[in-house]
């Protein structure tokens, strides 16, 4: 493992060894430039030599409910009716490589999870328990158990492919340009000229989602209708859910607290008091 | 008179030790699960795979267990007005001042507490626990399910682990004799009569 470049390493009570500088990467996806043509589904099963799944017929362009162990890339499709008008929203779902990764948080296997110094969240298989726990700690749905293997998967961020200075699979495949890759400042520029000129044709509520609640999110989209993530399948203010805080927060240390008095409690009590007598 | 008396029945005895090796499992391998501190217990239990797949299962064998002891043991495990009288009067069991205490019966109050500690925290844990089981099952609209699981879990876990630490503790260190007669069944006329009398003048 690239040892290196770990800036976070889930269930380790050491720091993480990273140290090399490395600009924080982002995906850039423009959902109103989006066609719906699942280039980047093809071509992350391609990369990812992932098997294909039977797709579920749901009345509209959207090729299953949900992601999958085997589908880490997912067009979400939407139809609105805005002011009289029909609108399409499509918007490709993936891992959002949150900046405070609530899966790695609530993650009990050391190094199952880790975060590179560019900010990609990656899952590590072998280190996986299946316990099921990220997917608890995910704001967005995104990790999946496969029932077979008992490990979960999601979107790697190409992470092989990044490593070695090239951009992830989906962003390739794309063919209208919706789909951008670079450092996080770069694609910010971009969303924000983008956003700019959506907010020139009418809509004014156009706007680059990058949670804050989250860390900011390695995956910046541009939405039309900003002030209504939910039309995309987004939270409004997505958080590590305040149930896994508290688990893994005070509640870890209360535990460990109370079962260290209640170790040391009874030896100070056998000290003091010592045994019961029966016979007198 | 002297002589021994039976005081645990090898059907009560053998539902104890799959209850108690049931539970120090779960503890051990929960424990791994609970913090990166001691994720290492997984070792000696064939690694992180491995207990994550028997924790559950361990989980129902414990319950089961605890559904067989409340069969065969919910009259005497019963709360009766006296064991809220040596409640109160807890500290002179701990201080072991047993004389100034009311007599106890086959279970004192403080083991019949235990039983109830470790059957509803049982319940509890199974309950939250087949939501951890099969995460992959909860839809997403039903995630809050997830997040009342997980507190409920870890909580309860927390309950019967102190319960277990002094449980473990009583009857090895402190009430001498106990461990034995978990083991093979019987007691001293003179053991039942210093902690359990009202048990002693039934039997006789």
């Amino acid at each position: 493992m690239k040892t290196l470049e770990l800036k976070r390493v889930s269930a380790t009570a050491a720091p993480a060894p990273g140290v090399r500088e490395q600009a924080t990467v982002s995906k850039y996806i423009d959902t109103t430039s989006c066609i719906g043509c699942k280039a980047c589904e093809v071509a992350c099963q391609e990369w990812n030599d992932l098997p294909a799944e039977t797709t579920v017929q749901l009345g509209t362009y959207q090729t299953l409910p949900e992601l999958t162990p085997n589908l880490w890339n997912l067009i979400r499709f939407n139809e609105l009716d805005h002011d009289g008008a029909l609108r399409w929203l499509m918007r490709k779902d993936q891992c959002m490589h949150c900046g405070d990764p609530g899966c790695l948080k609530a993650c009990p296997a050391p190094g199952a999870i880790v975060q590179y110094m560019n900010g990609i969240v990656d899952f590590n298989q072998e280190a996986c328990i299946g316990c099921g726990y990220c997917m608890t700690g995910c704001p967005f749905n995104i990790p999946k158990l496969n029932q077979k293997t008992q490990r979960v998967y999601k979107c790697t961020l190409c992470s092989d492919r990044v490593s070695v200075g090239l951009e992830p699979a989906c962003i390739k495949a794309c063919p209208t340009g919706c789909l951008q890759f670079g450092t996080k400042t770069q694609m910010l520029d971009l969303a924000g000229k983008r956003v700019a000129q959506l907010k020139g044709q009418g809509f004014e509520h156009a706007a680059v989602y990058d949670p804050p609640g989250v860390g900011g999110t390695g995956v910046v989209t541009v939405l039309a209708y900003g002030d209504q993530p939910e039309l995309y399948a987004l939270p409004k203010d997505p958080t590590i859910p305040l149930a896994v805080r508290i688990w893994k927060t005070p509640l870890k240390w209360l535990g460990s607290l109370a079962m260290t008095f209640g170790v040391v409690g009874t030896v100070l009590h056998y000290l003091r008091y010592g045994a019961k007598k029966a016979e007198e | 008179m002297s002589g021994r008396i039976l005081r645990y029945t090898l059907h009560e005895r053998l539902i104890h030790w799959v209850a108690g090796f049931a539970f120090v499992y779960l503890l051990v391998s929960g424990l791994a699960f609970y913090s990166p501190r001691l994720y290492w217990l997984v070792n000696p239990l064939g690694g992180g795979q491995t207990a994550r797949a028997w924790h559950p299962w361990a989980g129902v064998l414990f319950t089961a267990v605890c559904v067989w002891m409340y069969r065969i043991w919910r009259g005497d495990m019963a709360i009766s007005e006296q064991d809220r009288a040596w409640r109160k009067a807890i500290g002179r069991y701990v201080r072991n001042q047993d004389k100034d205490l009311p007599p106890a019966g086959r279970f004192n109050a403080g083991q019949k507490y235990f039983f109830w500690l470790m059957f509803w925290g049982g319940f509890l844990l199974l309950a939250s626990g087949a939501v951890l089981w099969f995460p992959e099952r909860i839809p997403w609209s039903l995630r809050s399910l997830r997040y009342a699981a997980v507190l409920i879990h870890v909580s309860a876990a927390l309950a019967t682990i102190g319960g277990f630490i002094i449980h473990v503790y009583m009857g090895t260190a402190v009430v001498r004799g106990g461990f034995t007669s978990i083991v093979r069944g019987e007691v001293t006329r003179e053991w039942a009569r210093a902690h359990h009398p009202l048990w002693l003048n039934e039997k006789e």
